[in-house]
């Protein structure tokens, strides 16, 4: 058998190969935060406000403590004197968050007290027994109207104004001075909605007063981000905080945000007497108040274009809803300029851009995060163009978009991205969904007075973004870079164990991280263990360490890479010396006794085990010259970066760009205005895939979100700041019945920056919910409908089609023509 | 209060295994396998009956055992996800899902492998519609159904052939 040795062959990467993750899953077998159970383990239940904006005058837990089988209650006011305010990250921020209320309550499910008792029931009795006295205040339920300051939530701050900054590049006003026609949308509007992971959130904490040090069992997927917030909010050394993830049930980013229930749940343990305390969370305490996705509306929105339709210039006033505290934000205030073009050429545009709290549950990076707002605006810019124009939406989409040949492309902002091929894409798609038939279907269907509309949604997944970047929200921000660790070594008994520093989430970590080892050391993915999870006492995290914002493939991998590498180079040196040998004429691969490395040669080998053996207890028979050889290697990745400029907003954001082109056909019925899709195409490009089937299940796991956020999922609230959807069954994620069948297609343009080629994906641009707004405004446009927000169902088609209370294009847009 | 609630005794089978035990009336189905049996594979979603992660099968019907009192199932026969391998084999089910990419997270899999397990045991070769309309009560938030919709006509499909 003529077997490749040494040289890294591409064997096991961008194959099928099965999930190492499956057989305990399958099995039921998986270990879940909540399935742990610790001695002496008692339980947390949380007192929340039912009112959005009010004054705690009292609370009363004298009679919850008085119930047997409670171990003690905890309030805002006790925890104060014991902790510091959260690390804000927003510039000179005034805002003091707590993870409870302490004076006042800023939005409905905001936690005021907790019980922790013998039981789970018991701590559900006692949280009823716990009587809180409010003064109710005027809640603010809009951005625009939080803005006005006429009723402040934090009044230390002495403003609802987060953050505010404006993105101007290029000349923009000789553009409108130039152009061939001028269009004006007064207001878009971006919906609040979240990915609700199946898991809610769960903590298990244990501040051991033995050794006064905190364990946590936890599903957090930012771990290395909560500890940096964990150890100043306590006062604790960070090295004295210990966070374990197992496997977690979805997070989609919402779950980077349950830091401060990780809080309580420390300082409950502290006042137990250090008793393990475990919180898990219920539904309804998820819908409001764990995290929702930003809210974003856009005012004023003027675009320049040239006779041929070119976008040449936009200006926009963007205002974000980040909820009552800002937590994650403002870096949302920079995050979308990741993708600040779009796919699109345009050079010039200034964006005026603007964060304030409101009374709804906290906002936290939700998949596709700050992003797939601004994605959504330039899609709509581009279909509302498109249609006052009369240009197709292919057509208008082909003359905009950056061309393959101009990758790598410096956006105005100074975002490179790395490689792409929209029009490409574009063809693939039109040919999967059949393109030309579904126009004459259209076409012929209109005639009888059926309302069917063909949307195309085309847009970007960063990933492994610059942190550099808060220091354009925040000049002082310590922050800039990325980087990931990784260890690879030989255990004791020669076993190849991989630790990584992220917290996967179902994206297949596991094996992926063991088909590049397999490659590098040329063994099956079955002889690797990958240790995924997070383990702060694993020592492979760097503080940027987690998993989220689609990174693994690059940051994550090319860490893996990098420490199976350094193994590989550390058992080579040793097996030339024991096989006296030069260190070239050594080869690896799979022996009669597993795994081996043969001189070339003299045809000697020796196996993973007996290379392992010397190095752990066999060290006498080293020579001094190799006691650096530990077979134990850490390597940390670091993306090549600069800091932004901070002035001009200036710079490189993110190392790469995923790209996604969807097709959509839709029909609006005539009687009852429901929504249905009729054929739907998703065509991805995540450069050089690793694992197909993993990157095709994200794909539609990420098309699911978006089509459940288009038509389905929003976080509603009333006027006085009552959740409206604080149930599955009102919220209504999407389920089997509702979801379409997804014609998949892929196309492949590597990115320079991984060593593999790959890019990060998963997150999926909310590429369906461009999509189906522009396959609603194509059913409907001629009947004077643009289609204004992104969240679309059967009422507010009712409230459009006949109510005409909304989405008028006669009132939300002008078109201007100018003399040429 | 709990101290004044006169406990049930109760008499049931799960997975081929019978216990016998005194519960508080309020002890919810999902509760006692998970707390009292440590059988942790069945999952909780939404406490509301919409996402069945808590799918069990009692007495051969799929039921969401998070709205089931365990004193309900006094006398009755319960199959959870951990039941469903033999000899450490996995079910033709199992394996179907693992060979259709059909999980992600894995949360909502032991619920839609027991509504499958219902589904199959009636319907041999269900049509795509009978497939969605089985599992509209099994939330998936990772995977948009296209490989769980593969799973169980994999799954089916195999179960025709042996």
């Amino acid at each position: 058998m003529a077997n490749k040795f040494g040289g890294e062959e591409k064997k096991w990467v961008g194959k099928a190969l099965p999930r190492k993750e499956e057989d305990r899953l399958l099995r039921g077998r998986g270990r879940f935060a909540d399935d742990i159970k610790l001695r002496d383990m008692a339980y947390l239940r949380f007192v929340r406000s039912p009112y959005a904006h009010a004054r705690i005058i009292s609370i009363d837990t004298s009679a919850a403590e008085a119930l047997a089988g409670v171990v003690c209650t905890l309030t805002g006011k006790e925890i104060v004197p014991q902790t510091q305010p959260f690390i804000e990250i927003g510039p000179d921020s005034k805002v003091r968050d707590y993870p409870f209320a302490v004076s006042k309550v800023r939005y409905q499910g905001e936690p005021v007290a907790a019980v922790v008792a013998e039981s789970a029931s018991i701590a559900d009795d006692a949280a009823e027994l716990v009587r809180v006295e409010y003064e109710a205040l005027e809640p603010v339920m809009d951005a625009e109207q939080a803005l006005q300051d006429n009723s402040i939530l934090h009044e230390e701050a002495g403003t609802n104004k987060i953050w505010h900054g404006v993105f101007e590049y290029g000349d923009v006003e000789k553009d409108f001075q130039d152009a061939a026609f001028v269009v004006r949308i007064d207001r878009l509007h971006f919906h609040r909605f979240s990915s609700t992971p199946l898991e809610n959130n769960v903590v298990i904490g244990e501040w051991n007063l033995k050794d006064d040090r905190i364990y946590y069992s936890c599903n957090n997927s930012f771990p290395s981000f909560a500890i940096q917030f964990l150890s100043a909010h306590l006062n604790v050394h960070i090295d004295r905080i210990r966070v374990q993830t197992s496997d977690i049930g979805g997070s989609f980013g919402i779950k980077i945000t349950n830091y401060p229930q990780m809080a309580v749940v420390a300082l409950a343990s502290k006042k137990a007497g250090g008793r393990p305390v475990k919180w898990v969370e219920t539904r309804s305490e998820h819908m409001t108040s764990s995290a929702h996705g930003n809210e974003r509306t856009f005012r004023d929105t003027r675009v320049a274009l040239d006779k041929n339709g070119l976008i040449t210039a936009i200006t926009s006033r963007h205002i974000d809803d980040c909820g009552a505290y800002p937590r994650y934000e403002p870096l949302g205030c920079v995050i979308w300029s990741q993708v600040f073009p779009g796919v699109y050429r345009f050079k010039n545009a200034r964006i005026d851009f603007t964060q304030t709290v409101t009374n709804k549950c906290p906002v936290g990076p939700n998949r596709g995060y700050s992003r797939m707002q601004h994605l959504w605006f330039l899609e709509r810019v581009i279909d509302i163009c498109a249609h006052e124009l009369g240009i197709p939406a292919d057509e208008m989409r082909m003359r905009n978009y950056i061309r393959p040949e101009e990758f790598p492309y410096t956006t105005p902002n100074g975002c490179v991205y790395d490689s792409g091929n929209y029009p490409g894409m574009l063809e693939l798609a039109k040919q999967l969904i059949g393109w030309d038939a579904w126009k004459k279907k259209q076409a012929e269907a209109q005639k009888q007075g059926r309302l069917i509309g063909i949307g195309i949604g085309t847009t970007l997944d960063s990933g492994t973004n610059n942190f550099g970047q808060s220091q354009i929200v925040n000049p002082g921000a310590p922050f800039s870079g990325n980087s990931q660790g990784a260890n690879c070594k030989l255990d004791i008994y020669g076993e190849v164990v991989v630790a990584v520093g992220s917290c996967p989430q179902g994206q297949g970590h596991e094996t992926t991280a063991a088909q590049v080892v397999a490659d590098v050391l040329n063994i099956s993915p079955d002889l690797i263990t990958v240790r995924t999870g997070f383990d702060t006492e694993r020592n492979v995290h760097t503080g940027f360490s987690g998993t989220y914002a689609s990174q693994f493939a690059v940051s994550g991998l090319s860490a893996v890479h990098g420490a199976a590498q350094k193994l590989k180079t550390e058992m080579k040196r040793l097996a030339a010396f024991v096989l006296e040998s030069e260190e070239d004429d050594v080869e690896f691969g799979v022996g009669a006794q597993g795994p081996e490395l043969r001189a070339k040669r003299t045809g000697k080998s020796i196996n993973y085990w007996g290379l392992a053996n010397i190095v752990n207890v066999n060290s006498a028979v080293l020579p001094v010259e190799m006691y650096d050889i530990t077979l134990n290697c850490r390597y940390i990745w670091r993306a090549p970066f600069k800091v932004p400029d901070k002035q001009r907003k200036y710079g490189n954001l993110t190392l790469t760009y995923a790209s996604q082109l969807h097709i959509a056909v839709i029909e609006v019925d005539r009687e009852t205005f429901i929504p249905t899709i009729l054929d739907y195409v998703a065509v991805d490009d995540c450069g050089t895939v690793i694992n197909p089937p993993i990157v095709e299940g994200q794909v539609y796991g990420a098309t699911a979100h978006g089509i459940g956020a288009a038509l389905l999922e929003n976080c509603a609230y009333d006027a006085v700041g009552n959740m409206l959807t604080s149930t599955f069954s009102d919220y209504t994620p999407i389920t089997a019945l509702n979801m379409p069948k997804i014609k998949y297609g892929h196309i492949q343009t590597p990115s320079p920056h991984s060593y593999s080629g790959a890019k990060g994906m998963g997150e999926g641009g909310a590429a369906p919910i461009h999509t189906i707004s522009a396959a609603l405004q194509d059913a409907l446009f001629s009947n004077g409908i643009i289609i204004e927000d992104s969240f679309n169902n059967a009422d507010s088609l009712f409230r459009a089609l006949v109510g005409k209370e909304i989405c008028q294009a006669e009132r939300l847009v002008k078109l201007e023509r100018r003399a040429s | 209060m709990p101290e004044n609630i006169e406990k049930i005794s109760v008499k049931l089978n799960v997975n081929g295994k019978t216990y016998v035990r005194n519960l508080e009336p309020r002890l919810l189905l999902v509760e006692f396998l998970r707390e009292e049996l440590d059988l942790t594979g069945t999952h909780v979603g939404c406490d509301t009956t919409y996402c069945g992660a808590c799918t069990v099968l009692m007495n051969g019907a799929a039921v969401k055992s998070c709205t089931v009192f365990a004193v309900q199932a006094d006398g009755a026969e319960i199959l959870t996800v951990e039941g469903l391998e033999k000899d450490g084999q996995l079910h033709p089910i199992q394996k179907a899902f693992g060979d259709s990419y059909g999980l992600q997270c894995g949360y909502c899999t032991p619920g839609l492998l027991i509504s499958t397990y219902e589904l199959l045991s009636h319907n041999k070769q269900p049509s795509d519609k009978q497939i969605r309309k089985a599992i509209a009560g099994n939330t998936c938030r990772c995977t948009g159904y296209q490989n769980i919709f593969k799973a169980i006509q994999l799954a089916a499909q195999n179960r025709t052939r042996t």
